[in-house]
């Protein structure tokens, strides 16, 4: 009974992200729009596909991954050892961005797009090697910024100085790049960091912060995410200006 | 039939996603940490639930998240609800933005993500930023981003220019905002938009950029993402600068800490 409990308590808060937006959209279609809704019962059905698989998704990462990874962050940053600290930083940042929901989505959405309208091949394999080479793009961009975020930690440095030099790059890159890419890189600055990869990142940044004297977890803890939104932006555009 | 097939393609897709983070960990778990894994039954349990998760969200994404947000840019913005069909003007299109910032309000009042940020935020400034007025700072932060995303792609602007004017807007906030909230401010921009939202939005821009003659998708249908990690920024900093404002104000002593502790810094 208590099992059963538990359950339907992780549905209804996975509901419970998900019903904000069917109250708008259901205000907007019986009051605005007033409108029959086509294919009402597929949609109702992939609502509930959605929230099982949130709830799925979720709990999985508690059992699973965010204990190791936490752990793991901790145990590396306690470790002091530079090399593998990095190399974690980096592995974690790819491997935690390849696997996020809302990129996988993104990217075959943008991939459809750009077949519509003729910037690849409308076939299957050019549309699936557009989005692979776009979500590895951006995985890429997620780990090198990690790298960079774990070493400003490391000697200390305002996060400042680096963002606003980081918002320079994007605008030198921004000039160059095709028109095509650069709402999709915009966007794959916002879409990487989301259910795995903010959990994950955040321990390994207060876990270091925390580890090293004179750093204040607040204050030099945070920011690794402002970095992973960052760095995909440019990273997107020079895959365009390259592919 | 086909379904079951397609299901089991979506199973093999998550697959490939998900072994590379579980492969990073096991290698650095076993090989260079040297320790046995704390509660292997339970890992294994939580990476099938992963998968079994993913490929499910995957299936409805398609099914529902993709299509709504589709269906609504193009009934938002067929000639029934605009009135006029004849020439594009940004003015017709009140709806359409109402349900932008709607949209954008809801969502990230109620983005777990966003609540935990909060909490940590209200501790770290002593009490000055509270809970709820940072989430309803974010939100008001997402609504506007989504708003002005919205209009853009209705009058077909660039979007760096919006991208690189709000960049400059948030240097200039930096400046003056306290210290402490700073790399707060920026992580809240990437934290806000939830994997929920993000196929809706997405959806939503290119309907939109469908539905709008003379719109090109790939160019205008992205970029509503941007919007909503970017203006989160401004609105966290904007609160704590207010309310460090007004506590100020209120309290002449503390003010007086404060002016030393500015001058101390410069």
């Amino acid at each position: 009974m208590s099992w059963l409990h538990r359950v339907l308590g992780r549905l209804s808060e996975s509901g419970r992200d998900l019903l904000p937006i069917i109250l708008v959209i259901a205000f907007f279609q019986l009051v605005v729009l007033r409108q029959p809704l086509p294919q009402l019962g597929q949609m109702i059905g992939g609502l509930l596909l959605v929230i099982l698989g949130l709830t799925f998704f979720i709990r999985g990462l508690e059992l699973g991954l965010f204990p190791i990874g936490e752990s793991m962050a901790h145990s590396l940053a306690r470790k002091g050892s530079l090399v593998w600290l990095i190399v974690f930083a980096f592995a974690l940042g790819f491997g935690t961005t390849a696997a996020e929901p809302a990129l996988i989505a993104i990217a075959e959405e943008a991939s459809q797009v750009a077949a519509e309208a003729g910037v690849i091949g409308a076939d299957n394999d050019a549309m699936e090697g557009y989005a692979l080479g776009l979500r590895l793009t951006v995985a890429l961009a997620v780990g090198c910024s990690l790298v960079i975020g774990v070493w400003r930690i490391l000697k200390g440095w305002p996060i400042h100085y680096l963002i606003a030099g980081g918002y320079v790059i994007v605008m030198i890159v921004t000039a160059f790049a095709p028109r095509e890419i650069i709402g999709i890189a915009y966007d794959s600055g916002g879409v990487t960091t989301s259910t795995i990869t903010v959990p994950l990142v955040t321990a390994l940044g207060v876990g270091l912060a925390s580890s090293i004297k004179g750093r204040n977890p607040v204050v030099d803890g945070f920011g690794l995410i402002a970095f992973a939104s960052l760095t995909p932006m440019i990273f997107v555009m020079i895959y365009g200006i390259l592919v | 039939m086909d379904s079951f097939g397609e299901a089991v393609q979506v199973l093999l897709g998550t697959i490939r996603d998900v072994l590379p983070i579980a492969t990073i960990l096991l290698v650095f778990q076993f090989v260079i940490l040297r320790r046995a894994l704390p509660n292997p039954r339970a890992i294994a349990i939580g990476f099938g639930y992963v998968l079994i998760g993913l490929s499910l969200f995957l299936i409805g994404l398609e099914q529902a998240l993709f299509p709504i947000g589709r269906l609504m840019a193009s009934q938002l913005t067929s000639p029934e609800i605009l009135g006029t069909s004849a020439v594009v003007d940004w003015r017709d299109f009140g709806w359409i933005y109402a349900f932008a910032f709607a949209i954008g309000f809801s969502t990230t009042i109620a983005e777990p993500a966003l609540i935990a940020v909060a909490i940590k935020a209200s501790e770290l400034s002593a009490g000055s930023v509270s809970t709820w007025g940072l989430r309803i700072a974010v939100a008001i932060g997402v609504a506007v981003g989504l708003t002005l995303g919205v209009l853009r792609i209705i009058i077909g602007a660039p979007i760096h220019w919006f991208i690189i004017c709000g960049y400059f807007v948030v240097t200039i906030q930096t400046m003056f905002a306290p210290r402490n909230i700073i790399p707060l401010a920026y992580d809240s921009g990437g934290v806000t938009t939830s994997t929920v939202t993000v196929p809706i939005v997405a959806a939503l821009g290119l309907g939109l950029a469908e539905a709008i003659p003379g719109r090109n998708p790939l160019i205008d249908g992205f970029g509503l993402i941007a919007f909503a990690s970017l203006f989160p920024i401004m609105a966290v900093m904007t609160y704590a600068q207010i309310t460090e404002y007004r506590k100020n104000n209120l309290d002449p002593e503390t003010n007086q800490d404060n002016r030393q502790s500015t001058t101390a810094h410069s």
